[in-house]
């Protein structure tokens, strides 16, 4: 199975490449050498998602195998969930480099080659058993993204995003590598399965909760979850197009991934005992993660803005789904991030048509002119409906899935605040695509709910055309019709449950990994989707088209209505945009202050 | 194992985590980066640190030496090369700030407050 290797190899050599013929090869060379590739990587995850299906396998590097299961090499463990998300990176990778091709005028082959050194990174991070390597690959595709987010160096909001960001998620490497010496030194060992398996049948003291402290707040950052999240909205803002599309599609998302593989590999065994309690801190963050950046989401008028804080929302989802650490809630949280993966970046794209047709991407300056391209409001109307989870749709059945994983562990109001996560989210979305592309609403001067600057400076584009290139709207399409049938597809809701399953598993893992034994699961029973569940997401979806109709025709109540009502809101959310400054020495503040509380609340909780 | 390297570690993180909030100059932000880096090391040599143990260069020394641990060593060097591509990256973008802002103290870079 040398592919496994292939997956990270083959990217890094064709970054290598592009870098070494930029001088001399012509831009369509490099993007036939970049898309190929990228196509490549594409069927190489895809083979190792088939044949991780029922057996998953560990690939040793250099043959170093485990000697009477004591790992000296280092591990690619691949297994389901891991190749999948591996694929939908690459898919997204493949799909940003094809809509590039008539949107990115002056990119050269760094450009190209950055972005297979991205793929490389998060391919490898997938896969990875080595919970060292997992850093490597972390700090790579950190790197990388630091540099893409300003590649328009001359800019200043690039800059500032990729200065914040890049201390950020530095902050955020250090901590888990700190984690990863403390469990070095009490374990001996860096391949997850052998720290997991020495780990077990001893109750965690303070060594080993502090490391999981430090290894999740690390990796949360990246994950973006409140408060450590400060710096996406301002990286995903500036960053160009082709880019924010793996940022907020799969980058993002490949931080909780990180969380649950760490949990369920290493800390389940000796934090068993304590689950409920980590439980209820890895939900009250997800649940404060998802409002907060509903809220923020809905305030915005800034479209990329507006799209990363949704993103940020729904990260805050898929950490309430990961924190009821059970099958059905990963299941739920697998399905939902491959929908939302994809129909997040087919709604940055759009976005991306808007800034390179009129030169800004902010909603009221846009007011009525979308109205020039037809398709890309009906695409952008759709994704919005997605993103509140439409029946249906793959997200829908995410969602269902989470619902009942909530239920099963009696937490029942966290379905609620899924629901406002879609409203709040789709809502935005929806709002958009009528003022945007219907003219609906008000335009600038009537509109007094929204108080921040307009779009400023610091976007990629600021010429104007008359055309939008048929891909750059193709791509799109293809993604939000790869979001809408993917849980249709026979199996594959099915498939992912039972992968669940497979990841959850702490003692199986540890047999597959550093005893090669091929691993015998238990059946899983599916679950089934009810026409309660079709009613109810309806009514998230209802909710979310009430609020956008809300917002565009009500707005001339505002006037109206007495100012003890409207008051209070209002300064709490200035007060809350205001905490979103744009300097990095707030937002390390804040950092420190959620290590602290997340280990703080870790050493009272879990002994 | 003593107890010291592990102080004088956390010291290090906070030291830089409070660098990097008060600076009023990203240069300065940067390098207290690089101290809250500097920390991860002296854990990690904590961490491999064996009483009397030589370089675990096994050439000139007979196999059965006492030695510190190499792995905590390798995982140090993996890391300050990735420091120094970091850190380069960041220095490269404060000079572009500076043209840009005119000026290198983050309260100046008001290109994306909400």
């Amino acid at each position: 199975m040398h592919i496994v290797a292939l997956a990270v190899v083959v990217p890094m050599i064709g970054a290598a490449v592009l870098v070494g013929i930029r001088l001399w090869s012509p831009r369509l060379l490099n993007d036939l050498i970049a898309g190929g590739v990228a196509l490549a990587v594409v069927t190489l995850c895809a083979i190792l998602l088939a044949r991780s299906a029922h057996h998953p396998f560990a690939y040793w590097m250099g043959g170093w195998r485990p000697n009477d299961a004591v790992a000296i090499g280092i591990s690619f463990s691949v297994d389901q969930l891991g190749a999948g998300m591996a694929t939908l990176a690459a898919v997204l990778v493949a799909a940003a480099l094809i809509y590039s091709w008539r949107y990115f005028d002056g990119a050269d082959g760094l450009f190209h080659a950055l972005m297979l050194l991205f793929m490389a990174a998060m391919a490898g991070f997938c896969l990875t058993g080595d919970l060292f390597n997992m850093l490597v690959f972390f700090e790579l595709m950190g790197a990388v993204a630091y540099a893409l987010t300003a590649y328009r160096i001359e800019e200043r909001g690039p800059l500032q995003g990729a200065i914040n960001f890049a201390i950020s998620n530095s902050v955020g490497a250090y901590a888990i590598f700190t984690g990863i010496a403390l469990l070095y030194a009490r374990t001996g060992a860096l391949n997850m399965a052998q720290i997991g398996h020495a780990l077990d049948g001893h109750p965690a003291d303070p060594l080993v909760i502090v490391a999981m402290s430090l290894l999740f707040i690390g990796f949360l950052t990246k994950a973006a979850a409140v408060p450590v999240h400060f710096w996406l909205a301002d990286a995903h803002a500036v960053a160009p197009t082709p880019v924010c599309v793996l940022f907020s599609g799969v980058m993002a998302e490949l931080g909780l991934y990180a969380v649950a593989r760490l949990y369920f590999t290493i800390f389940a065994g000796a934090l068993g005992p304590h689950a409920e309690q980590l439980q209820a801190i890895l939900v009250a963050l997800g649940t404060v993660t998802a409002i907060w950046g509903g809220v923020m989401c809905y305030a915005q008028r800034h479209l990329k803005r507006l799209l990363a804080f949704s993103t940020i929302s729904h990260i805050g989802v898929f950490l309430c789904g990961i924190g009821l650490l059970s099958p059905r809630g990963l299941a739920g949280v697998a399905t939902w991030v491959a929908g939302h993966g994809l129909n997040k970046a087919a709604l940055f794209m759009l976005v991306g048509v808007l800034l390179h047709r009129f030169g800004t991407v902010d909603e009221f300056e846009l007011h009525g002119r979308g109205r020039e391209i037809r398709v890309a409001g009906v695409l952008f109307g759709i994704g919005g409906l997605l993103l509140s989870a439409v029946p249906g749709v793959t997200s829908f059945f995410g969602k269902s899935l989470l619902d009942s994983a909530a239920l099963e562990a009696h937490d029942p109001w966290l379905p609620a605040v899924f629901v406002i996560s879609s409203i709040l989210t789709g809502g935005a979305v929806l709002r958009v695509t009528g003022r945007v592309f219907m003219g609906w609403g008000a335009s600038e001067r009537e509109e007094d709910v929204q108080v921040a600057g307009a779009a400023r400076e610091g976007d990629e584009e600021t010429t104007r055309r008359d055309h939008t290139p048929p891909l750059m709207l193709a791509v799109p399409a293809v993604l939000l019709v790869g979001s809408i049938v993917l849980g249709l597809i026979g199996g594959v809701v099915p498939g992912i449950e039972r992968a669940a399953a497979h990841f959850h598993d702490h003692a199986a893992y540890a047999r597959w990994v550093l005893r090669g034994q091929p691993a015998h699961f238990v059946p899983v029973a599916t679950s089934h989707v009810e026409a309660f569940d079709y009613l109810y997401a309806a009514g998230a979806t209802v909710g979310a088209l009430a609020l956008a109709a809300l917002t565009l025709f009500g707005y001339r109540l505002l006037p109206r209505t007495p100012s003890a009502v409207l008051g209070p809101p209002r300064t709490a959310l200035a007060a809350l945009r205001r905490l979103h400054s744009g300097h990095i020495g707030d937002y390390i503040a804040w950092w420190t202050a959620g290590a602290a509380a997340l280990g703080g609340a870790s050493l009272v909780l879990l002994r | 194992m003593s107890f010291l390297p592990f102080a004088v570690a956390a010291w290090l993180f906070l030291a830089g985590l409070y660098g990097i909030v008060s600076s009023r100059s990203l240069i300065r932000a940067i390098l207290s980066l690089t101290v809250v880096q500097s920390a991860t090391y002296v854990v990690l040599l904590g961490v491999g640190y064996s009483k009397g143990g030589q370089a675990p260069i096994f050439a000139d020394i007979p196999q059965t030496s006492k030695a510190v641990d190499p792995v905590v060593q390798v995982l140090v060097l993996t890391d300050v090369v990735i420091e120094a591509t970091v850190t380069a990256m960041l220095l490269a973008l404060a000079v572009q700030a500076h043209k840009r802002f005119g000026s290198l103290d983050p309260q100046d870079l008001r290109a994306l407050q909400d």
